[in-house]
């Protein structure tokens, strides 16, 4: 399990903007009628990419009005799960993988990078608040490793130097190019491919 | 090798662009009409004859789940969910399929939600895969613009609704029924089974919950024949699988493969060898990271199916293989892979929820060569008080990759671990001891 404590420092109100709402009325209408409470994750999410990537116990109590639901069981959600931050960690949030594929293909030179570019400890801002980084466990693209996850994005491929680069990027403020940074297509065997060649060829 | 032609998954690598027009291409949507005609029946004993297994990691029969399915709806309408919750340290195939195929996931949707006579069907996936679950919306979309699916879909008079669910970061919610509190708006813990999800599932209706691979290779099934898929692979293992190799190989990748393919065939021939030659090679865990590892020796004629992995004390789990070199220490391996256990669980069980850390702190300690002699023992003891004693089968995934290590790597560890016990004379009162070691039955 997590360990999540919400922020010391909470917003008083907090309210979806009319395009927040938009979506969230269409999220309702996926389930049926008197089970508005299954869209209680989806709604988290609206309020976290609404509020700069974090959720005040403000939206929490906002949602559970929407929903029909005790306040109670909207925090338990918000706790529960781990991709909800409880706090702020800045406009760029780094998440690198080092679960046991990632770590023995050196997700260890990734964290040494964080800890050099961003901040000394995990879940703590830059000094220019614009960024924070925590270790995660597994995100799906083992193939890939070593990875890490910035906003909604994968950067594949990585290696220490390539970390530092892009780190370099979102500190000032840009968003780098997702995708693998070794330059190769996808998931397939790098030039090593045996299968399905007719279509490698076909597209040159 | 498997021959192109056979291979499901035409676009895994997507030379061939995912949009629909290129699906079609490669014969999505293709008799899907007649298919439906053929009814329910017909669909059912199809996908038995195929002896097509679950790809999610406990390889049920998908033909025997789908007959669950009450025959009749009665006043509870019925579901079907799909698990893309993809969680499984090692397992990345499912998102390859959500962005290059999503349309042999949604045209399985139509033919499996109209086999077990479902209106709705939820796509869970895990939150992190946000932009490839964009991607699976986007093909959604261009589905219900095409008529495929919504009112009347393909023209079969069956109406399906088909929507995604992000889950939020936890890697209990691909526990079928942890993922049916989830969607319900709760925090994913698992229910107690019976009642299974086939009669109780979602809000309390029967539902049929399958992985994204499995649904997403049934319309090629039942277009190439049952016999087809069950011509491939072996006996009850029959058919293709994706398979993520990962860890240190040269070429870490996806590929599809047929069931029974030799261990050595995917390393060296598809993933370009273990990293420093066949001979560095110390060990791999073979589905998943709760698999228990396999070590070398027997790596050399292993095949990977269901049943031969079975028969190794390991199991194919979600195809997720993970190699493993000599550079690597062992220990450490699996002490990251019990802390990744150890977060993840819900903390609904007490065996578990303490059992994970227990573990953990064991593996680190002993990684570093502060345990005493005695604690190997003790932790195969609490691996073994944490199997069979939770609600689901998260006690068995987080304790079977440390029974692994204890079985093939104990000299390891007893090499590393040399410590006497700290309270070794006063090892008979009672209330320093746990009870049930001293019961030679228990």
């Amino acid at each position: 399990m997590s360990l999540k404590r919400p922020a010391k420092e909470q917003p008083e109100n907090f309210e979806f903007s009319s395009s927040s709402l938009d979506i969230a009325n269409k999220v309702i209408a996926k389930y049926p009628k008197g089970k508005q409470q299954s869209a209680v994750m989806d709604l988290l999410y609206i309020a976290q990419r609404q509020n700069d990537n974090w959720i005040p116990l403000a939206a929490m109590k906002y949602i559970a009005k929407i929903l029909d639901m005790p306040y109670i069981k909207v925090y338990e959600v918000a706790t529960f799960y781990s991709m909800y931050n409880l706090s702020p960690v800045g406009k760029y949030f780094v998440q690198v993988c080092t679960t046991t594929p990632c770590m023995i293909r050196g997700a260890n030179k990734l964290v040494e990078a964080c800890k050099e570019k961003i901040s000394e400890n995990e879940s703590e801002l830059s000094p220019n608040k614009i960024c924070s980084w925590m270790e995660v466990e597994c995100l799906g693209a083992c193939v890939n490793a070593p990875m890490m996850q910035i906003n909604d994005e994968y950067y594949e491929d990585l290696n220490k130097e390539k970390t530092l680069e892009i780190l370099e990027t979102i500190l000032k403020g840009n968003t780098p190019k997702a995708g693998s940074y070794r330059g190769r297509v996808n998931n397939e065997p790098e030039n090593n491919r045996k299968t399905l060649m007719e279509f490698k060829n076909a597209q040159g | 090798m498997l021959k192109d032609k056979d291979r499901i998954f035409q676009n895994l690598y997507n030379d061939l662009g995912s949009d629909i027009i290129s699906a079609q291409k490669r014969d999505d949507w293709i008799y899907t009409k007649e298919i439906i005609s053929k009814g329910r029946d017909w669909i059912i004993n199809e996908v038995k004859e195929s002896q097509l297994r679950g790809r999610g990691g406990a390889g049920f029969p998908t033909g025997l789940k789908w007959s669950f399915a009450p025959k009749e709806v009665g006043s509870r309408p019925h579901y079907l969910v799909i698990n893309g919750d993809e969680s499984e340290p090692g397992t990345c195939k499912d998102r390859d399929i959500l962005r290059f195929e999503p349309h042999k996931l949604i045209e399985g949707c139509l033919i499996a939600s109209y086999a077990v006579q479902a209106h709705v069907c939820y796509i869970y996936i895990r939150g992190e895969y946000f932009v490839d679950g964009q991607k699976l919306q986007a093909a959604i979309d261009d589905a219900y613009a095409k008529k495929l699916i919504g009112k009347n879909a393909s023209g079969t008079g069956w109406d399906l609704d088909i929507y995604i669910h992000y889950g939020a970061g936890a890697y209990i919610c691909g526990e079928e029924t942890a993922l049916l509190e989830s969607i319900e708006g709760n925090k994913g813990q698992p229910r107690l089974k019976p009642p299974f999800p086939a009669l109780v599932g979602l809000y309390g209706c029967p539902t049929i919950i399958n992985n994204v691979e499995t649904i997403a290779v049934v319309p090629t099934i039942l277009r190439r024949g049952g016999k087809w898929f069950a011509s491939l692979g072996r006996e009850k293992n029959t058919g293709t699988k994706i398979f993520c190799i990962s860890g240190n190989v040269n070429s870490p990748c996806n590929v599809e493969e047929e069931m029974n393919i030799p261990l050595k065939e995917l390393i060296e021939v598809h993933a370009g060898g273990v990293v420093g030659g066949w001979d560095n090679l110390q060990a791999v865990i073979p589905g998943g990271s709760s698999m228990p590892l396999i070590p070398k020796e027997k790596c050399e004629t292993l095949t990977m199916d269901f049943d031969s992995l079975v028969a190794e004390k390991s199991g194919l789990g979600t195809a997720g293989v993970v190699v493993i070199n000599k550079d690597q220490d062992i220990i450490k391996c699996m002490a990251r892979i019990a802390r990744f256990y150890k977060h993840e669980s819900c903390g609904q069980c007490t065996p578990c929820r303490e059992g994970s850390g227990w573990m953990w702190r064991m593996l680190e300690r002993m990684a570093k060569g502060e345990a005493s002699k005695d604690e190997i023992e003790m932790l195969g003891d609490v691996t073994k008080q944490i199997e069979g004693h939770t609600i689901c089968a998260f006690g068995e995934g987080s304790s079977w990759p440390v029974q692994g290590l204890l079985r093939h790597f104990k000299d390891e560890i007893k090499k590393r671990n040399k410590f006497d016990p700290i309270v070794k004379e006063n090892k008979n009162i009672p209330y320093l001891v746990d009870q049930h070691l001293l019961d030679k039955n228990a």
